[in-house]
């Protein structure tokens, strides 16, 4: 399989991506890792006239110790997340979450910031994003704006990156010794897409849960936050029963697709045992 | 057309290539290094994996103007000698695969060594469980991977006796 034909521009700087943007608007697509593009451009669903790769842009990699947060370079790959001593120390859910991303070949070129600017509600980062509370930073012409996970995914593969935009960071809040953590997957094989995924962060203070966050991967055309169960554990009781009672309301204000891998009812059954198994690892109960 | 310029297999190349042109069919169709074989094309099956800059990538999902200025290994590189591919001189992966018979039909043994090469650079002393993981990005249909990882297995004994799992790739650059 073969792409369409394109121009290729190859920026050395952001300014310059963005200007590429603003020269081709919607003709130009954004190339990071690739790994999501280039197999849809194979399969001709993605036919841009120019492709801007962000390949050769060092600003873009690498994680740096901002304060309270990670400002995480959004060109940097899923496999030097998952080996780095900053985001292991203070953001553990997300190397482990992108340890399970696609095979070793995919996140040796897969990158964050790709991974989330495609806005796939099937990826498993999206979530997570949204369980950390990310903020995504976007370049522009006019300068550059923050835009916090919330409101980061719009619709199916629909971010609130504009046309003339680069994504060029992601600053992830750094979570101390109490959060325990744990993503949940569900799929058939490592290049499957998860069926369904459930992150999940758990605060414990003196045997109650002070703070829970739960995230789900492909339930509906954006990455959900299950509200309805972060809920109901707020201050309750950090013991298995508490805990599986809050996860039956996982699926709550979901719209989870009905697929050759699941059906949507299917899909609400993991959602349910998913976040279970996710919380009661998080919290160690 | 772009320009690139890459080394691949210790041989440096300065081309034009046109943009969509893939990095497999590059190597395939323009170099003849035919070694590296296409399987899915579709990302899943590993069977076109090459070492880019020393670790793995499947080369039917990227450009091979993405390969410029990198420098790339296939399995043609990876034998030692001046390439006439005397049993001697493999790499301790392929003389495994080779002795604990890691293979069926052979399709997929290149992609699946190469990835040999990137877990076992990351980790010389890997468990069954850590190999297994570590191959997840390439598929083979015949063996159920028995062999595969026994092979694996044998060549990073190999490897750690000979106190250089750091070379595994060869002094290329």
């Amino acid at each position: 399989m073969i792409p369409a034909a394109f121009d290729y521009v190859r920026p050395a700087s952001v300014a310059e991506a963005v200007a590429a943007l603003g020269e081709h608007g919607d003709e130009a697509k954004l190339l990071a890792g690739g790994h999501s593009l280039l197999p849809l451009m194979k399969l001709r669903l993605a036919s841009p006239g120019v492709v801007v790769d962000l390949g050769r842009i060092p600003d873009l990699r690498g994680v740096r110790d901002d304060g309270d947060v990670l400002a995480i370079g959004a060109m940097t790959t899923h496999q030097a997340v998952v080996a780095d001593p900053l985001v292991r120390e203070h953001v553990p859910l997300l190397a482990h979450t992108t340890a399970m991303v696609g095979d070793p070949q995919v996140r040796n070129r897969g990158t964050l910031g790709g991974a989330l600017a495609h806005g796939d509600a099937a990826g498993d980062l999206p979530a997570v994003a949204q369980v950390l509370e990310a903020e995504m930073v976007l370049e522009g012409p006019s300068g550059r704006r923050t835009v916090a996970a919330a409101d980061f995914f719009v619709d199916y593969l629909t971010t609130a990156v504009g046309e003339d935009e680069v994504l060029v960071e992601v600053r992830v809040p750094k979570y101390g010794a109490g959060w325990g953590y744990r993503y949940e997957k569900f799929n058939r094989v490592a290049q499957a897409w998860a069926i369904v995924g459930v992150a999940a962060m758990v605060r414990r203070e003196n045997g109650t849960v002070a703070e829970a966050r739960v995230g789900l991967t492909n339930m509906g055309t954006v990455p959900y936050r299950a509200r309805a169960t972060e809920g109901a554990l707020a201050g309750a009781p950090a013991d298995a029963t508490t805990l599986a009672t809050a996860a039956e309301a996982a699926d709550q204000g979901t719209d989870p697709p009905s697929d050759l891998n699941a059906q949507a009812d299917y899909r609400r059954h993991l959602a349910r045992v998913l976040t279970r198994r996710a919380l009661e690892a998080a919290s160690g109960a | 057309m772009p320009d690139i310029d890459v080394r691949i297999n210790g041989i440096r190349y300065q081309d034009h290539v046109e943009p969509r042109l893939l990095l497999v069919h590059y190597l395939r169709d323009r170099l003849g290094l035919t070694g590296t074989n296409v399987g899915c094309d579709t990302s899943n099956c590993g069977a076109c994996t090459v070492l880019v800059d020393g670790t793995g990538a499947k080369s039917c999902t990227m450009l091979a103007v993405q390969a410029d200025g990198t420098e790339i290994t296939t399995i043609q590189g990876l034998a030692g000698g001046e390439g006439a591919g005397a049993p001697e001189d493999w790499h301790p992966l392929q003389k495994a695969f080779n002795a604990e018979h890691g293979l069926q039909c052979g399709y997929c043994t290149p992609g699946m060594i190469m990835s040999s090469v990137d877990l076992l650079q990351r980790n010389p002393d890997p468990t069954e469980d850590e190999i297994r993981h570590g191959l997840e990005g390439n598929l083979c249909r015949c063996t159920g991977y028995q062999n595969i990882v026994k092979a694996v297995q044998a060549a990073a004994g190999e490897l750690r006796a000979a106190g250089a799992p750091g070379a595994v790739v060869g002094g290329q650059s």
